[in-house]
């Protein structure tokens, strides 16, 4: 089909985690390679591994797909192929059209010479002609809003400062495709827009291709239609982009919960009254970590104290992965006043609805002694629990309600 | 928007690109062709970038080999060393051949370490890598430039009379160059792997230059004028010495032999180089 530009066809590439072997096994590829010998890259040498597996897939023109994996899932390795700069070990890789790769910005930048001469480096080095670089320099400058600095060398730029020069230099390029590997992570959040934007534009104009690598979601899916994603460098998952990065986000938490262990962090005041645990159930007292969205919650703090407690009250928070603060509500602000408190006894927050959208949130709680206002016992990450709300195609916000729509005829 | 079926093709499999060479060849060809103006670009920023950062400036083109001379013309006059009759004056004779001798060296060492300056760019972006090698011999081409400035001083000084053969010194100095390149850039692809290659080459260029006659007449007798018709540097050396101070070619035989050799060694360390490049990139970098 001629409308496909780049066809990737069952690509697999290995490497060496030991250097020392990774050296000598250089040599001796390139030994094969100069004497044309059958190439001995199917197999697995000693201390080899794939990094990329078998990958097989196509882009279209005018067609952005999204690359997501976890860090070392083979990502950089597959991009590397595409622009020609490794080999595949096996497999086979069609490129058509002319190919930019955003994969490092500003190369060829030498720290001593300005701005303005870098540009000519940067534009020859990813094959743009003076010329064209002499009638675009204005706007290039101008896109990068450097105009200040252009004139002074770059050793004095800040990295962002740096890294907003290279890429206002190669998306002037206009190609048929572009490579994008995470380069817009160090720009500031206006940079990030205006770049968006562009790229936007490359794909209404130009109809260019556009290879995406991020490790956020929202910017995936605010870019692609489709995602790839990688995962020890097998395609773990191709197709829409809210399914793939999904199924992503998915294997993120479970990996995360996993990882996180329940590590407490307690800053305990009084030792005679205090928090025992932090427990989480549904509303028919069943224990229960992962939760669906809209699904009714019941946290459970555990508190005793060996000496009264006159006026008790209970701060509950719930933190997002981000540590943002979702929720946070004291007993005493919502109205609430509990009796006396000695020996055992548990407080109960309860949610009808859980309001928050797919993550892991953590819950911390804090007992209070309501006539001194003083905290006796403060519980961070006391649990966790889950929240996964199922297919939800533009449901992109933290929180997601469940409100009633309704249209009538007017 | 160009229509999709005249967009260039380009494919990427795991074969050797030896197995087709006519392929390989075209690819070369046109690589060379695209090198011109970013090689071009990359000598200014070389050049623009050192001289900033530089008081001495273009100074250490010429003042390495004219101390060094300086020391054996010492030496000789002196007696403390007696290096046997030379073709002219001996300071002449020696001035001439350490400069020639640093162009030499400094062709032996430009590959390699052209590549590896480049070496972040190079992981990261897909240029024609012939650019890396032309922006070297550009910049080799640059400091002749100013060296010929004093052998153009030294001629002058010692009375040497000008003759049509001194034309010919420049494809003869060019030649000297082209045998020092093809040495370095068939070293570089391993020189990259492992660093035991610089400082290999940096040891035999110092015990290389004893062996040449560079500061002494070629010897005529055996088993020392093996050193004539075994090293290759020697005949080019002297031819292209003879050729600025007598303005003529005593042996050219063995002088066009080196020349084709220093020629078809060139082809075949490009070759190399740019089928060794990916295996390269995929080894030293992530």
């Amino acid at each position: 089909m001629s409308d496909t530009l780049i066809t990737v066809d069952n690509v697999s590439k290995k490497f060496c985690r030991s250097l020392k072997k990774s050296l000598w096994y250089g040599v001796k590829d390139m030994s094969s390679e100069f004497f044309g010998g059958s190439n001995s890259h199917n197999e697995l040498r000693e201390g080899e591994f794939w990094a990329n597996k078998d990958i097989s897939f196509e882009v279209k023109r005018g067609e952005t797909i999204g690359l997501i994996g976890h860090n070392g899932a083979g990502k950089t390795t597959l991009l590397r192929m595409l622009s020609g700069l490794i080999k595949p070990d096996k497999g086979r890789i069609e490129i058509r059209g002319r190919m930019q790769a955003l994969i490092a910005l500003g190369a060829g930048f030498n720290p001593i010479l300005t701005g303005r001469e870098n540009v000519y480096v940067n534009a020859a080095v990813l094959g743009i002609r003076k010329k064209t670089i002499d009638n675009k320099i204005d706007e290039i400058i101008d896109f990068s809003g450097l105009e200040e600095f252009i004139d002074s060398p770059v050793q004095s730029y800040s990295s962002g400062m740096a890294v907003r020069l290279g890429f206002s230099v190669a998306v002037n390029m206009e190609p048929e495709i572009l490579l994008v590997d995470e380069v817009l992570a160090v720009g500031d959040s206006n940079f990030i827009i205006k770049s968006l934007n562009k790229i936007h534009k490359m794909i209404k104009d130009n109809g260019t291709a556009i290879l995406f690598v991020s490790h956020s979601n929202t910017m995936i899916r605010a870019v692609c239609q489709n995602a790839l994603y990688l995962e020890k460098g097998i395609v773990k998952g191709c197709g829409d982009v809210m399914e793939v990065t999904r199924t992503y986000e998915l294997d993120c938490m479970d990996k995360r919960t996993s990882e996180s262990g329940q590590k407490i962090y307690k800053i305990s005041s009084d030792k005679e009254r205090r928090i025992k645990k932090v427990e989480l159930y549904n509303f028919k007292y069943e224990l229960q970590n992962v939760f669906k969205i809209n699904e009714p919650l019941v946290i459970r703090v555990y508190v005793h104290a060996d000496r009264v407690v006159e006026n008790p009250g209970m701060q509950i928070a719930v933190f997002n992965e981000k540590k943002e603060c979702m929720l946070s509500q004291v007993s005493f602000t919502d109205g609430i006043q509990f009796h006396e408190l000695l020996g055992s006894s548990s407080i109960d927050f309860k949610i009808k609805e859980i309001p928050f959208n797919t993550g892991v949130y953590s819950v911390s709680a804090k007992f209070i002694d309501g006539n001194v206002l003083n905290s006796l016992d403060y519980h961070i990450d006391a649990c966790q629990f889950t929240v996964d709300c199922g297919n939800r195609v533009g449901n992109e916000g933290k929180v997601c309600l469940n409100a009633e729509w309704i249209m009538e005829n007017c | 928007m160009t229509n999709p079926e005249q967009m260039p093709v380009t494919v990427y499999s795991p074969e050797s690109q030896m197995r087709s060479p006519v392929k390989l060849l075209k690819s070369m060809l046109h690589d060379l062709k695209e090198s011109r103006e970013l090689a071009w670009r990359l000598f200014v920023r070389d050049v623009s970038a050192r001289y900033r950062q530089s008081v001495l400036g273009i100074l250490w083109a010429f003042l390495p080999p004219l101390l060094s001379g300086m020391v054996f013309i010492i030496l000789q006059s002196q007696n403390i060393l007696n290096l046997g009759k030379t073709t002219v004056d001996y300071p002449l004779f020696v001035l001439i051949g350490t400069i020639l001798w640093q162009v030499f060296t400094e062709s032996i060492n430009a590959p390699l370490k052209a590549v590896q300056s480049a070496k972040a760019m190079l992981a990261k972006i897909n240029f024609p890598r012939e650019a890396l090698i032309m922006a070297a011999f550009y910049d080799i081409l640059f400091s002749l430039a100013i060296k010929t400035i004093v052998i153009g001083a030294v001629l002058i000084y010692f009375k040497v009379a000008v003759s049509p053969g001194m034309l010919l010194a420049i494809p003869a100095i060019l030649m000297l160059i082209t045998l020092g390149m093809a040495i370095g850039l068939m070293l570089t692809p391993i020189g990259m792997l492992y660093t035991d290659v610089g400082s290999a080459i940096g040891m035999a260029v110092q015990f290389w230059f004893f062996v040449t006659p560079v500061v002494y007449p070629p010897p005529t007798s055996f088993p020392f004028d093996l050193i004539v018709k075994l090293n290759p540097v020697s005949p080019l050396l002297i031819g292209a010495r003879d050729l600025l101070t007598l303005g003529t070619l005593k042996t050219p035989e063995m002088f066009l032999m080196v020349s084709g050799l220093s020629l078809v060694g060139m082809f075949f360390a490009w070759v190399l180089y740019r089928l060794a490049l990916p295996i390269i990139i995929e080894r030293m970098s992530s």
